[in-house]
């Protein structure tokens, strides 16, 4: 494993023990509600009626599909351009200049 | 960040339209502009848009029990400067309007003012301040990022505290509920994100080296050969 490689997975694992570490500590106490659900139903708590409603509100199993669908299209793309550039590079005929070996 | 469809009142919610209007618009002319001047940028963009697309649908849990989602708007900001995040943030968030019932058209202005232009435009200016003070590229993309994040929920804090200003308080008791909520559970979700932007760059700088000489976010390396 070059250098390069090994701080790209820590990197990696110290994002995912960012998120994982509360959730373990917290043992599910817990209920990770949405900070903007809070806040409207803070709101609503104090007496604010919203006037106006969404256009479609789609059912929550239906929601969190879209939800999943919008991190799939932008992990798609992402993944594309990123494996396109990695390719353009590999495919350059020029050899880089610091290989010197005889 | 997202405040709910017709949770700004009437009033509030036309001043942000007004206010984010112009931005959005410019934002539009900057990425025709780069497309058609720089086709070769159009992979980049595509990227870039992509990472806010990605990160602004996942919601993350934070030390605060509580969770929320990232924003994804700094690397554009740092690869192709903040105008061009205003349209690509608002078209995220209009995607999350029409079909997630996720913010709202009501206040999509006051959305997009915070999401794809001060979020933005604080990245850029933190990424600007820490490579004028000597930092990597680097360092300057996780400060950026990490930061573009969190002033989004702090510009949607102080757009909440404007509309409902606490009753024995006022507007700073307000502010200090809201940031409360918003700005708190943020903070692993900001340093978090920033690894993310820093991951993304090591990847760029290793793989799209002539886009970003050309972007100006890497210094042109004078090949041996002189071929430059």
């Amino acid at each position: 494993m070059t250098r390069r490689s090994v701080v790209d997975v820590l990197l990696v694992l110290a994002v995912v023990a960012l998120f994982a570490v509360p959730l373990l500590l917290d043992g599910g106490a817990s209920e990770y509600g949405g900070t903007d659900a809070a806040v409207a139903e803070e709101l609503e708590a104090g007496g604010y009626t919203p006037w106006f409603e969404s256009l479609s509100s789609p059912a929550g199993e239906v929601e969190s599909g879209l939800f999943a669908l919008q991190a799939a299209v932008g992990a798609g793309v992402l993944g594309y351009v990123l494996g396109l550039l990695r390719g353009r590079r590999r495919a350059e005929p020029a050899p880089p200049p610091e290989r010197g070996h005889p | 960040m997202h405040i709910a469809e017709g949770f700004l009142p009437p009033a509030h919610a036309i001043g942000w339209t007004v206010v984010a209007a112009p931005f959005v618009v410019h934002g539009a002319r900057a990425v025709v502009k780069e497309v058609r001047e720089h086709p070769e940028s159009t992979l980049l963009l595509g990227a870039a848009g992509a990472f806010t697309f990605v990160l602004s649908a996942i919601k993350l849990p934070s030390v605060t029990g509580s969770s929320s989602h990232p924003t994804g708007t700094g690397v554009g900001a740092v690869l192709f400067r903040p105008p061009v995040m205003a349209l690509l943030g608002t078209v995220v968030l209009l995607f999350q309007a029409l079909l997630l019932a996720h913010g709202g058209l009501t206040t999509l202005g006051a959305n997009a003012v915070a999401f794809a232009v001060v979020g933005p435009w604080a990245g850029y200016g933190a990424y600007r301040l820490a490579r004028a003070a000597g930092a990597g590229l680097l360092p300057a993309v996780f400060v950026a990022v990490a930061l573009a994040d969190l002033a989004t929920y702090v510009t949607t804090s102080v757009q909440l505290a404007l509309a409902f200003p606490d009753a024995s308080t006022g507007l700073v008791g307000a502010l200090g509920k809201f940031l409360g909520v918003f700005a708190v559970t943020q903070v692993p979700l900001a340093i978090g994100e920033g690894l993310l932007g820093v991951l993304l760059f090591r990847v760029l700088t290793a793989n799209a080296r002539p886009e970003l000489e050309r972007l100006g976010v890497l210094q042109p390396t004078v090949a041996p050969g002189g071929a430059a």
